[in-house]
């Protein structure tokens, strides 16, 4: 692993239960070796996870967050992952107007056989994320933070359409 | 015949049927209108309609069940009404629709900021053609409509009622701007500065839920996400994340479903910008899915369908 990443960062994984769970472990019984950052989260389907989960997990402090799933068409329960892909790209696109970089988001599809393929994912995904460095807080840092914020906040609108 | 007569007139050719139809009045001074709930013609006697009337009352609606309501809607209140019908929240036959041709309406902050002085009582107000006189204070002010319309106006596609049982006035041919310049001057920023003008406008928020209740498409009421899951996914901390965790939820369930009446923002009290996350969010559906809430009746809302095969999805990406 490299030497400089001596710091884990937080990034958390929305699995579905089935194809990519199924992919994580073919992929640590292959003995291939991934960076340990990523914190697996279980569901069923793809199909259960909404968007705020994500959502959730960013603003709670996550430096990524990555989703997988079975591939479409290949959904345990038929149609799970049609409805998530849907979710999940509008969430992608939304997450620019809010600050928060969409590139910490990222949603793929790996099936229970393609442990190659999840190290590689997630080898990419956690360089990805230490290049990008910890996520900046939504919450000020610092008690001073938080007065210069009140301050600012008391002093008026910065929005360029409200004054 | 006025405009207003014409209104009043159908009104009271239906009024015997519907348990009431729901318009504006004259509000707590001639600057402010207010809805007004008509039940009987004396009731009828109440009703303005003009560039003060900016509440969309198909909010209203789904609080009616069951009973037959008529309702006055401008063209983006019209889309409302089709985007309730698209997800079977009201039936067609329980709603009489008086649609208007509208020339726009004002936008109360705008106002604020135009006047000289501090509107404390409004004495009166005349609206012209092309201006509005407003006197305040013994002052006289007179400001150009154009200058004060809501930011809603100034790209509306859709000016005329887009359903209605009777349309009321005379057909525009609508030329909107393609883009307001705030939108785009904000999108334009960096992840940075988004973030910290969020912090900044999300410590305002003081959680009222004003844009919450004032949203035709919310209608889940007490079972909102936001206030009744046991955990709860937002704390009570009034911090700005928590604060903008509620937006991030009231936006991913408008995902598809928003048609951007505004209210939203208009009835926020502490003048926080919201419509800019929902615009954005409304550009990025009609790019994926080209859908615009509320254009059409029959449509699904975006998110509760899917494709085998979507055209604008790239997921095979990397």
């Amino acid at each position: 692993m490299p030497a400089q990443d001596v710091r884990e960062l937080r990034i958390v994984g929305f699995l579905c239960n089935w194809c990519s769970y199924g992919g994580a472990d073919t992929a640590g019984v292959s003995r291939f070796t991934q960076p340990t950052d990523l914190r697996i989260i279980r569901v069923p389907c793809s199909g259960r996870i909404d968007p705020l989960f994500i959502v959730r997990s960013l603003m709670n402090g996550a430096d990524g967050v990555l989703v997988s799933g079975c591939h479409p068409r290949d959904c345990h329960y038929a149609e799970g992952n049609f409805y998530a892909r849907r979710r999940l790209e509008m969430l992608k696109r939304f997450l620019p107007i809010t600050g928060i970089d969409a590139r910490r988001f990222e949603f793929t599809w790996v099936s229970a056989s393609e442990g190659q393929r999840w190290q590689h994912v997630v080898t990419e995904f956690t360089r990805r994320i230490h290049e990008l460095g910890p996520a900046p807080t939504f919450n000020p840092a610092s008690e001073a933070d938080w007065n210069t914020l009140a301050v600012k906040a008391g002093q008026g609108q910065t929005c360029p359409c409200h004054g | 015949m006025s405009q207003l007569d014409d209104l009043k007139n159908a009104i009271k050719s239906h009024l015997g049927e519907l348990e009431c139809v729901i318009g504006w009045e004259q509000g707590y001074d001639p600057l402010h209108a207010t809805p007004l709930f008509i039940r009987t013609e004396a009731d009828l006697e109440r009703l303005i309609i003009g560039p003060l009337a900016v509440h969309n009352l198909v909010t209203y609606l789904t609080g009616f069940k069951g009973k037959k309501i008529g309702v006055v809607v401008k063209g983006c209140d019209s889309k409302s009404v089709i985007q309730l019908l698209n997800e079977n929240l009201i039936k067609r036959e329980e709603v009489v629709i008086f649609g208007l041709c509208c020339d726009g309406v004002v936008s109360q902050r705008k106002i604020r900021a135009a006047l000289p002085a501090d509107p404390g009582f409004v004495e009166s107000v005349d609206i012209g053609a092309s201006d509005l006189k407003v006197t305040v204070a013994g002052q006289a002010a007179t400001l150009k409509l154009a200058g004060v319309l809501a930011d809603k106006c100034l790209i509306c596609a859709t000016p005329d009622a887009i359903i209605s049982d009777v349309l009321i006035g005379t057909a525009h041919t609508p030329a909107p701007a393609a883009s307001l310049a705030c939108q785009d001057e904000f999108e334009a920023k960096s992840d940075a500065e988004k973030l910290a003008f969020w912090q900044e406008t999300m410590s305002r928020c003081i959680r009222c839920y004003a844009c919450r209740n004032a949203c035709p498409m919310c209608v889940c009421r007490d079972y909102c996400i936001a206030t009744s899951r046991d955990p709860l996914w937002i704390s009570q901390d009034n911090s700005p994340a928590e604060n903008m965790m509620f937006q991030m939820v009231h936006v991913s369930h408008l995902a598809g479903r928003c048609t951007e009446c505004g209210e939203c923002e208009r009835a926020c009290p502490v003048d926080i910008p919201l419509m800019l996350l929902r615009r954005y969010m409304n550009k990025q559906v009609k790019d994926v899915f080209e859908l615009q809430a509320g254009t059409a009746l029959e449509q699904t809302p975006p998110l509760l369908t899917f494709k085998v095969e979507e055209e604008r999805i790239n997921e095979r990406g990397w």
